[in-house]
């Protein structure tokens, strides 16, 4: 049995059959959508390599049934950047040095889009190490993340700011 | 994971009718129940997908002050909610310091309920388990299980209950409201989870295809939200599940404890409300020798089931810890680690 789902991804309508009830997001994702960037690390919920935004939250692809999610606004890693600017948080981790080998980076690039967007951390940095722990580095590149976490936050404030003046 | 068919009721009725057929299992976010999926430790033939169900997703407050929480709630809008951080900020702290942000985005209130022990055994599907796998034996017993239940456990299961949440709803005498084929009904938060005796499979007081709708806060219970606390031993400083935990809400009147709550979690196979502990605190004043002689009965009954006769004393000191912050006050913000041992002050590292 076959089930159509309509899902927006990265601001893309896409009409996707799913003839495998199994398949996860991050399955969903990679395999079928050619949308690598979110990675499939643990696939049990614990690294998050996954991360991605659905319906503007951050989640584990890995642990979401795609047929679950029928309607929803997906984005990913590669719907970030804004043609060729990076997105604010892209470009801190860069500044920062918030990575060594890159293969936990999307996740932890989309987590931090995630934090800033609940807006529970501010700028403290033990909020921003607690609301990220959900991202394992093995390379241990936290001290970079954290720093880009609180800088990409800040800018992303300021922005806000500025555009409500 | 086994294949299985998907379905997406649209009513409490359409779900119950297809929840009647043998191997179907509700499926909220999924956080749990696809993770035990991917080890085979649960191979439903039928998945019904109960997030499209309508009213199950809203908190509801009522004119006599008691709320009403739906049970597809995510644990991340119930953990940040205002009125819920004023009047239960033991719940709120309890939440934020379960899972990582990404699953408490996901995660629901009726799933972190049914939520699954993490005993290592039970995902194990090539382990002998009692529980998955009734008669089957339990490798628990003389394997890994430092981290396994010093209460109301039984020969033919260890495991623990593995929920933060569950021990303050377990305090502040939450009623769990449930619909089902047969109508619905109310269950007492502690009459919930079972313990394992000799029938370990028997995990909750749910019949086959009841589903849990709501959990009701009364309004007595927002009383405590001056001195109510949360406070969980972990391995590691966050994104893990408690070593053992402890809820602990007080009302003090002129320097006496008029009424006193406290509830253990990583100890027994359901959130342990510790009832003689409460007694002896009510009616006297607070002091570390209350505390710690209410520890004493809270854990009176308990035993090692195997290597882990430290939990015993580790329970003691986390309840009677929880007892003082409760008493020193709720802060007006959840900490920066909720629930951790840690007091980092702003801006420093706890780990510098």
């Amino acid at each position: 049995m076959s089930l159509s789902i309509s899902l927006k991804i990265n601001g893309q309508p896409r009409e996707v059959e799913i003839d495998d009830p199994r398949t996860t997001l991050l399955d969903l994702l990679r395999e079928r959508l050619a949308l690598t960037g979110a990675k499939k690390g643990c696939d049990r919920g614990q690294c998050g390599a996954c991360t991605v935004l659905v319906d503007g939250r951050r989640i584990n692809s890995c642990l979401a049934l795609a047929l679950s999610l029928d309607g929803a606004a997906v984005v990913t890693i590669e719907g970030l950047a804004d043609g060729g600017r990076l997105h604010p948080v892209q470009a801190a981790f860069i500044a920062h040095d918030g990575f060594q080998c890159g293969y936990c980076t999307p996740g932890q690039i989309m987590s931090a889009v995630g934090l800033i967007a609940e807006g529970h951390a501010g700028d403290d940095p033990e909020r921003v190490r607690e609301l990220m722990s959900g991202n394992i580095c093995r390379c241990g590149a936290y001290k970079g993340i954290t720093e880009a976490v609180l800088e990409a936050g800040k800018i992303l404030a300021d922005a806000v700011r500025e555009d409500a003046a | 994971m086994n294949r299985f068919d998907y379905i997406r009721p649209a009513t409490l009725a359409e779900a119950f009718a297809a929840a009647a057929q043998p191997g179907s299992a509700y499926l909220a976010a999924g956080t749990n129940l696809l993770d035990l999926m991917k080890g085979a430790a649960a191979r439903p033939d039928r998945v019904i997908d109960i997030t499209r169900l309508p009213g199950l997703d809203g908190i509801e407050w009522r004119p006599d002050g008691s709320v009403r929480i739906g049970a597809l709630v995510r644990n991340s809008d119930l953990a940040y909610d205002p009125r819920i951080q004023g009047a239960f900020p033991a719940i709120s702290e309890a939440l934020l310091s379960g899972a990582s942000a990404q699953l408490r985005n996901a995660a629901t209130l009726g799933g972190n309920l049914m939520q699954r022990t993490r005993c290592p055994y039970f995902y194990d599907v090539a382990s002998a388990c009692n529980r998955r796998a009734p008669g089957s034996g339990c490798d628990a017993r003389d394997g890994e299980n430092r981290l396994h239940a010093v209460l109301g456990w039984s020969e033919h299961c260890i495991a623990t209950h593995p929920s933060d949440l569950c021990v303050p709803l377990v305090a502040l005498d939450a009623v769990v409201e449930v619909e089902g084929p047969q109508g619905p009904r109310e269950i007492a938060f502690e009459a919930l989870h079972r313990l394992p005796g000799d029938t370990p499979e028997q995990e909750t007081a749910l019949t086959p295809g009841e589903l849990i709708v709501a959990v009701r806060l009364p309004a007595e219970a927002a009383a405590f939200a001056p001195h109510a606390r949360y406070l969980k031993l972990r391995e590691r400083t966050s994104y893990a599940f408690a070593v053992v935990s402890a809820a602990a809400a007080l009302v003090i009147e002129e320097g006496v404890i008029r009424h006193a709550r406290l509830a253990l979690g990583g100890v027994a196979a359901r959130p342990w409300r510790a009832h003689e502990a409460e007694a002896l605190l009510t009616g006297g004043p607070p002091s570390e020798d209350a505390f710690a002689r209410a520890a004493e009965a809270a854990l009176a009954a308990a035993r090692p089931s195997g290597d882990n006769a430290f939990k015993i004393e580790l329970a003691r000191r986390i309840a009677v810890r929880a007892l003082a912050r409760a008493l020193a006050g709720t802060p007006a913000r959840t900490p920066a680690l909720p629930a951790s041992p840690f007091a980092p002050t702003f801006g420093a590292s706890h780990a510098a």
